[in-house]
This record gives C-alpha cells, sequence and structure tokens, in this order.
C-alpha cells in the first residue's frame, strides 16, 4: 500500500469505470469501541462482493481523500481514503489508515469476485 | 500449578489471538500434562482493523498473515490439533443458528471433551465472541446430563464481576508464561501495542501488575443459571 497518488490512483479509477465489478466497501470504529469507552456509539457498514457498474469514477479532495463512484441510478462514496493499491489480482484497493494504524474505511474494486 | 486431568480438551473462540490473552497458559500446562487439546478458531480474523500505518497489510492480505500467527501461536503452545472452520469474521451472529449449533456438536463428536473452554455468552464484548459461546452452550445443552462434558467461559465485558461474580476457577499459569509470551508474540499484527505498552512499564520499574501471565480465570457454566 501506498500513499494516495492522486492522478494515479484517478488512471486506475477510469480503467474500471463502464466495467461489471465487484465492490467491497466497510466503515467501522471497531467491535470493541463502547467496550473502551462507553460514550462512543459503535456504528460501522460492510457490504463485499455486490457486483456493480460506475460511469464515473472520481478522487476528490486532499488527503485523506474523498472517493466517489456515480452509477447510472446511484452513488457509493468513500471518505478518509490514505492508501492504495493495485494488487497481484488486477484488484484497486483503496483503504483508510487512522493515525495509530487502524484501518477506519476500505473500498475495493475487482472484476472477480472477493474471497469468502 | 498441576491442573485437574481432563480426558480431552475442546477450546472454541471465533479470532485468532483470542486463545492469546485468556487461555494459553491453560492450554500449554495442559499439553505439558500430556491431555489432548483441540483448538477450533471459527476465523481467521478477515476484520481485524490493526494494519499498521504505514500498512504491513490490506484488507485481502491479512487472512494470509493471520493465518501464519495463527499456527505460530498454536506450535508455541504445543498444540497439534488446530482445526479452522472457515467462517468469516464478524459475520458468526448472522449465521444459521441451528447451522452453528451442529459445528459444535460435531466437534464435540469428534474430540469427546471432558472440558470445553470457550466464551461466556453475553458477557465476551465481541458479537462473533458472544455468537461462538451460544453455539457452544446449545449444544452442550442438547446432551444428556451426565455425558456433558465442563465448561469454562472467559468473560471480560466490563459488568462482568457485577453480575457473574469472580471466576470460580483460577489457574496459576507462571510455569507456562513463556509459552503464553509465545502465543502473544506469535499474534504481533495484533499484541504489538499490548506487548510495548507491557515492556515499557516493566522497564519504567512498576511492579508485575501483569497479572494475567500469572492467572487465567474462568466461569463454570451453570446450566442452572442459563443465559437463556
Amino acid at each position: 500500500m501506498e500513499l494516495v497518488n492522486v492522478e494515479q490512483l484517478q488512471k486506475h479509477l477510469n480503467e474500471f469505470a463502464n466495467e461489471d465489478i465487484y465492490i467491497h466497501l466497510e466503515t467501522t470504529n471497531g467491535s470493541y469501541a463502547s467496550h473502551f469507552d462507553e460514550k462512543v456509539f459503535n456504528a460501522g457498514a460492510f457490504i463485499r462482493n455486490v457486483m456493480l457498474r460506475y460511469e464515473l469514477g472520481k478522487v476528490a479532495g486532499e488527503a485523506p481523500h474523498r472517493i466517489g463512484l456515480k452509477l447510472p441510478h446511484g452513488w457509493v462514496y468513500a471518505q478518509g481514503i490514505t492508501h492504495f493499491e493495485l494488487d497481484e489480482h488486477g484488484r484497486l484497493i483503496m483503504a483508510g489508515h487512522d493515525y495509530s494504524g487502524k484501518l477506519a474505511v476500505a473500498l475495493q474494486i475487482s472484476k472477480t469476485p472477493f474471497t469468502y | 500449578m498441576t491442573l485437574p486431568m481432563e480426558r480431552h480438551v475442546l477450546v472454541v473462540f471465533p479470532h485468532p489471538d483470542d486463545e492469546a490473552f485468556g487461555v494459553s497458559g491453560t492450554i500449554a500446562t495442559y499439553i505439558k500434562q500430556g491431555v489432548p487439546v483441540t483448538y477450533a478458531c471459527l476465523t481467521l480474523g478477515e476484520m481485524g482493523r490493526n494494519l499498521g500505518n504505514p500498512p504491513f497489510a490490506t484488507r485481502e492480505t491479512l487472512p494470509h498473515v493471520r493465518k501464519e500467527e495463527l499456527l505460530a501461536s498454536v506450535k508455541a503452545m504445543g498444540v497439534t490439533d488446530l482445526r479452522m472452520m472457515g467462517l468469516r469474521d464478524k459475520t458468526i451472529e448472522f449465521e444459521d443458528d441451528e447451522k452453528m449449533i451442529e459445528m459444535m456438536e460435531n466437534l464435540i463428536k469428534d474430540t469427546n471433551p471432558s472440558l470445553i473452554i470457550t466464551f461466556y455468552p453475553n458477557y465476551a464484548v465481541h458479537p462473533d465472541h458472544d455468537a461462538t459461546a451460544r453455539a457452544v452452550i446449545r449444544a452442550v445443552r442438547r446432551m444428556s446430563v451426565e455425558n456433558r462434558p465442563t465448561i469454562y467461559a472467559l468473560a471480560f465485558a466490563n459488568n462482568s464481576i457485577e453480575f457473574l461474580g469472580e471466576p470460580d476457577v483460577v489457574h496459576n499459569i507462571e510455569g507456562s508464561k513463556e509459552e503464553k509470551m509465545g502465543s502473544l508474540r506469535a499474534h504481533i499484527s495484533q499484541t504489538s501495542w499490548m506487548l510495548e505498552e507491557m515492556e515499557k512499564r516493566l522497564a519504567d520499574g512498576e511492579p508485575e501488575d501483569e497479572n494475567w501471565l500469572h492467572f487465567e480465570r474462568f466461569y463454570t457454566y451453570d446450566f442452572n443459571k442459563d443465559f437463556e
């Protein structure tokens, strides 16, 4: 994983546009958040291997970045993306790692399904 | 401390590293006493959040990292029967309840344990911990009373002592401290922050308050005070 290079990441997003792709999207503050601090409201969301097609993908803002995908009838976006890589399987892995090294958000795009 | 002998000990947890903190000393002690131990680990901790900054893994590579760590931990404790059950982290409570009970029944049938170690339902904080414990308790509840293995349950929710009282089983595992440290070190992607903090405290001359390196505590599950 490397720090987001806007130009490179934008190029990758363009390459997946108008293709059937599988999405992994998650955001979380961790299962232990309200165990360690009762004032924390524990929330998160997770989808994996939902197939969709986007017509426009965009990197926005200064780091940590926002990534938005415009679909024919809707949207996908993630906020807080710090790192990215095109992995050995040609999957675009994007993630937001907080200051303590914990994953806060992940957005991944692949032409083949992610494992289970 | 010598632990009472068991025919077979079955340990059931959802995540690699769940065994390290609360049970690895007990497991190592049983192994040294010649008691066979089976560790069934339901997931590979795929959803772990410690990925580092700069990152050492991605969401997709983390399971590979954690599988290696699990194998190293098992080796450190001396366990030779590890079962990786192939579920996905954070999804256990959403699996079919009956399927989960069957999984536990099959493990029990296969290993014929006199003792099962798992979490205490509703007092184990993480939804996967509670779901795993529910499945184990339900499977054992279906057995005839005289055939039921003993269950040692781990509780660490903030209200555990308030509602359950003090744990009735306390193992002094000082004799297996090395194995326990070995298990904790094996799961370095998950434990590094904790080990660093501990070493700093010791270096600062604080007394050995690392209680959990000396003692492991369990509740003997009592079906007369069943959770459901």
